[in-house]
């Protein structure tokens, strides 16, 4: 099995959030800025990988029938891990998560990949594909991310770019996160189409 | 090596194994962040008390008073002079939301500074009170001013300070929450020397007032006895 | 390349284009555009001239070069939504803003549907309320009429009837003033009057039935009269219809074909939904005028009420 590839599959062909269409609610919820955007994929991704490699491991010690409260149990263990490691050492980003961290249990993407590819293939290739499903979603969160601080507030992690008085400040809030990942997953689209 | 079966035993012994060894990660790491989880928030709280105050006052946690809702952090400096305090308010009319301000006034009842510490308003409009309102020459700026001479609301109302630029409603709140916490500072006494150790003196000058009443009746009654000894000793009464 | 088109018939033929439609609109919409310079000097023609040519420009770039079609700018349908982005500004607005605006009405609006008539919501509306919210401390800073004197940049600033009411005054102006449009607000919405005359014109063109128009001023009217009657403190309800953007709204975006219902009924129950919200945004709403809302909220149910309020076909039996 061609693991590199599982790796770029995750980050290209199979992106979450702009070919799958998974994860949208922290995807709209926590790009506000590209700091935040990026802090909740690397959360996220951490989460992946770790639940992707157990359950890969455990895969044959887990009875069919029970698969599903297993799979939820394992990934709320590692997600609330994070959350605490975030609380005691950095509290200003869980204070801008805030809720978001304890909803990445709930995210699809972490439970779909457990489900579609961890509980079929073996511990190496799942860790490619939390890796590569993980850096998919960090980069389009972080691009989104990106894209709205830079027409909402005019800076890009924090470094400004044009005074905050010219930045459209539609896109710092909710519905400006619809219109711009709309947008993106259309030009996403049609580039990769292309090639 | 096969999937195992889902026979009852094998369902019950996996999800009790698996929960086992989830409780056991979460507690060790429970204990292992309980101690930086609870350090960070004391260490939060305080910098929004200090953020407020002038540099190097002392808190006191003892002296912490809670009036009308309002929590009055005392400060000190290094010789234990009382020289003001800084006080968390709210107001429940924000635009989006509650607003809570932590506002530092010195002994005379003057704004050192404020901080905005919680608040749900619209970006670009009301969150501006986090600087609006300490913006040096800008006529919303209440640094330095008294809420006790200066009429701390906004023009609309008839009050001296400028509201944010179609963000009424929550400059509104946010004075209101500032009138809150001066009102609830004025209660608490604190002006000149804390409150507890006049109390005490005053009570030890009582006790004494006390002390001195009984002994000066004590000395009365001694006088009279030692009158009727001299006046027995001077006749005496011929045994019988 | 023309196409000859192949149906069967039978063939009814109208001398009736997008165009001519279009051309009526514009027609109507000039008493209020006149009325507008009369009160805001040169702010509302600068503001009117970059809206349209704005959004005449972008039509033309985005079918050139994003989607590669033939150009539709010969419809006039872009002028339009200039014109009516343009009534919905104040007469102050910095000029990029306006670009902005116009951008996201034909872009966003409009465009990204699919151009004329596949857009589901009133580009106009789209654009304004885009940029009410990105931009809300300029869109919310009204020009003081004050005639041919009243300066582009750095004019005197006041509050609208509508937002002075919302926080407290209970000075209104006249009822003449708002009539004729003397009060501050957006350029083309403050003239009742004007905007009147254009209803008449395009009722009597038959290019708006009365169905919509006459079901939002109702419904506003009696809605309004309750809660008046019910406590003086409330608006009064000729207030109410005059002030604001309810008389634009009404007559000019509330009756956008693409985005209001077909049938005689859809469009009543449209019409008094409208009105119903546009009070309830003004009397409870944290806003001091909801007819943008009112109507953007509408037209995502109008594909609801065209699905419900189909006429009955030829001996088709209703209980089916």
């Amino acid at each position: 099995m061609n693991y590199l590839k599982t790796l770029f599959n995750g980050i290209v062909k199979e992106n979450p959030t702009f070919v799958l269409l998974l994860g949208m609610c922290p995807t709209l919820g926590t790009t506000s800025s590209a700091i935040n955007g990026m802090s909740m994929g690397l959360a996220t991704m951490f989460v992946l990988i770790c639940s992707n490699v157990v359950i890969s491991l455990l895969k044959n010690l887990i009875p069919d029938k029970v698969h599903i409260p297993i799979y939820i149990v394992i990934v709320a263990t590692f997600v609330t891990v994070v959350q605490m490691c975030m609380e005691a050492y950095l509290p200003d980003l869980y204070a801008t998560l805030g809720l978001f961290i304890p909803l990445i249990v709930v995210n699809c993407i972490v439970l779909g990949r457990a489900e579609a590819f961890a509980a079929k293939n073996n511990p190496l290739a799942s860790l490619m594909d939390g890796i590569g499903i993980g850096l998919g979603f960090t980069i389009a969160l972080t691009l989104l991310g990106s894209i709205r601080e830079f027409l909402g507030k005019g800076c890009v992690f924090n470094t400004s770019i044009f005074p905050e008085q010219y930045g459209m400040l539609l896109f710092v809030l909710a519905p400006g996160a619809f219109i711009a990942l709309g947008y993106l997953i259309a030009i996403v689209n049609k580039i990769t189409k292309k090639s | 090596m096969k999937r195992l079966e889902s026979n009852f035993i094998n369902m019950v012994l996996s999800t009790t194994i698996v929960a086992l060894l989830a409780a056991g990660i979460l507690g060790y790491v429970f204990t292992v962040t309980k101690d930086p989880i609870a350090a960070t928030k004391k260490a939060k709280q305080e910098q929004a008390i200090k953020d407020v105050l002038p540099e190097g006052a002392v808190l006191n946690a003892d002296m912490i008073q809670e009036i009308d809702g309002c929590t009055i952090n005392p400060a000190f400096d290094a010789e234990g002079n009382f020289v003001g305090a800084a006080v968390e308010s709210n107001d429940p009319l924000g635009f989006g939301g509650n607003v809570k301000v932590m506002t530092g006034f010195d002994a005379e009842g003057n704004i050192i500074n404020y901080s905005v510490l919680e608040q749900a308003e619209t970006p670009g409009l009301g969150v501006k009170m986090l600087e609006w309102f300490k913006k040096k020459g800008n006529k919303g700026d209440i640094i330095g001013k008294n809420p006790e001479t200066n009429n701390l609301t906004v023009s609309k109302d008839g009050g001296d300070v400028d509201a944010i630029t179609a963000a009424t409603i929550s400059s509104r709140a946010f004075l209101r929450a500032v009138n809150a916490a001066f009102a609830a500072y004025k209660q608490a006494n604190f002006a000149g020397a804390p409150v507890e150790a006049v109390a005490e003196e005053t009570e030890a000058i009582n006790d004494s007032i006390d002390l001195v009443e009984v002994v000066e009746e004590v000395a009365e009654v001694a006088t009279e006895v030692a009158k009727e000894a001299k006046v027995t000793l001077n006749n005496p009464v011929p045994n019988k | 390349m023309n196409n000859l088109i192949v149906s069967p018939a039978p063939h009814v033929h109208t001398s009736n284009t997008v165009t001519k439609t279009m051309l009526n609109v514009i027609i109507a919409l000039l008493p209020a555009l006149v009325v507008a310079v009369i009160y805001f000097g040169m702010g509302a023609l600068i503001v009117t001239g970059i809206s349209v040519v704005s959004c005449v420009l972008f039509e033309y770039l985005i079918n050139k070069f994003l989607l590669k079609k033939a150009c539709t700018i010969g419809d006039l349908s872009a002028v339009v939504t200039g014109l009516l982005l343009a009534f919905n500004l104040p007469a102050n607005l910095p000029w990029w803003i306006i670009v902005i605006g116009a951008l996201v009405a034909i872009g966003i609006g409009k465009m990204t549907f699919g151009g004329l008539g596949n857009n589901p919501f009133n580009p106009a509306l789209v654009g304004r309320v885009f940029l009410l919210i990105s931009f809300p401390v300029q869109m919310t800073t009204w020009p003081v009429p004050q005639g041919f004197a009243t300066k582009y940049i750095d004019a005197v600033t006041a509050a609208t009837p509508l937002s002075a009411f919302n926080e407290g005054a209970t000075e209104m102006p006249s009822y003449l003033d708002l009539l004729l449009g003397h009060v501050g607000g957006s350029f083309g919405e403050v003239s009742a009057l004007a905007l009147i005359i254009g209803g008449i014109y395009l009722l009597a063109r038959k290019v708006i039935t009365w169905h919509i128009p006459v079901s939002i001023i109702l419904t506003v009217a009696v809605f309004s009269c309750i809660l008046w009657l019910c406590d003086n403190t409330y608006m009064d309800p000729l207030t109410h219809l005059l002030a604001g953007g309810l008389m634009l709204g009404a007559i000019f975006m509330a009756t956008d074909y693409a985005t209001s219902p077909m049938t005689h009924m859809g469009q009543i129950i449209y019409g008094v939904l409208i009105g119903i919200i546009v009070v309830v945004i003004r009397t409870w709403g944290a806003y001091p005028e909801g007819m943008s809302f009112a109507i953007l909220i509408m037209n995502a149910v109008t594909p609801l009420l065209n699905h419900y309020c189909r006429p009955r076909r030829f001996g088709e039996n209703p209980k089916k």
